[in-house]
């Protein structure tokens, strides 16, 4: 991806660090110790109160159910970035894919048809651009970031909002995910179970993508 | 692009010069009408473009992003 010029977009956000390789590392582990910072004290106090109340179960229960779905509630959040969105009308969905097609290869066109996500290899990473946002796997596929960015335009046909997400993202990738807005960090298997089943191929292939570029560099 | 999947606002060759006028004239419109125009530069690179590439064979009016 060329890194010519700053993606014009990020003067909107310009309290923000530009995104690197070194920041992202960051924002992954603090994504991390917050998960752990909401789900700790909950299993903390469940376990406390079993050893000074069995009878105090049913708490304990309550906390631990809470300890468990405040994780998912984030991974739902990355999962809801790459949802699919109702479709226009047939005709210009049509065109749309042509012109997209156009952009990517053989095999990118192949697994947006199958799962709607367009893959596309970055020097941060493996991304794979939805409608409303793109998904990051880290090199050696063992994080993944949820951005959630999108063309603020109503009545454009899935295809043209994925063709114009990957051309900022191609003119700029580190402005890219300075722009976007993250929405969800972690191991990707806590992803998949919350994407829709059509979208995981395409997150097991970037996954495979990430690792295997990380063996060859 | 827009909802109709795209429009071909203009089109041109190096020794037309009506025709590049015409695609100046149109590019500078929609680049004031907030479009930022992207040339694709081979697989995974593209770079943007302020004015009419002559030698382009396609530029694309993309609109701005933002995070959601």
């Amino acid at each position: 991806m060329s890194g010519a010029a700053p993606l014009p977009e990020t003067s909107a956000v310009h309290w923000r660090p530009r995104a690197d390789a070194r920041r992202l590392v960051t924002r992954g582990r603090t994504w991390t110790l917050t998960t752990v910072a909401h789900t700790v004290p909950f299993a903390g106090t469940a376990a406390l109160l079993a050893a000074l109340e069995p009878l105090s179960f049913p708490v304990g229960l309550a906390l631990l159910a809470h300890a468990w779905a405040i994780p998912e509630l984030y991974a739902r959040r990355g999962a809801n970035v790459v949802r699919p969105r109702p479709r226009a009308e047939e005709a210009p969905e049509r065109v749309a894919l042509g012109l997209l097609g156009d952009l990517v290869g053989h095999d990118a066109r192949e697994l947006h048809a199958s799962t709607g996500l367009v893959p596309e290899r970055g020097a941060l990473g493996v991304w794979l651009v939805g409608e409303a946002g793109a998904v990051l796997v880290n090199p050696g596929g063992r994080r993944v970031f949820c951005w959630c960015v999108k063309v603020p335009e109503p009545g454009l046909p899935s295809g043209d909002r994925i063709a114009h997400l990957l051309l900022a993202l191609r003119a700029d990738e580190q402005g890219f995910a300075t722009v976007a807005n993250l929405a969800f960090s972690g191991a990707p298997w806590r992803l998949r179970r919350r994407m829709h089943p059509r979208a995981r191929p395409a997150l097991d292939a970037a996954v495979r993508l990430s690792r295997m570029s990380s063996r060859n560099s | 692009m827009d909802t109709t999947g795209h429009s071909t606002l203009a089109e041109w060759t190096a020794g037309d010069a009506e025709a590049i006028e015409r695609a100046v004239a149109e590019l500078r419109r929609e680049l004031d009408a907030g479009y930022y125009a992207m040339v694709t530069e081979g697989e995974g690179q593209a770079r943007q473009v302020t004015e009419l590439p002559l030698d382009a064979e396609l530029v694309i009016l993309r609109r701005p992003i933002a995070g959601g």
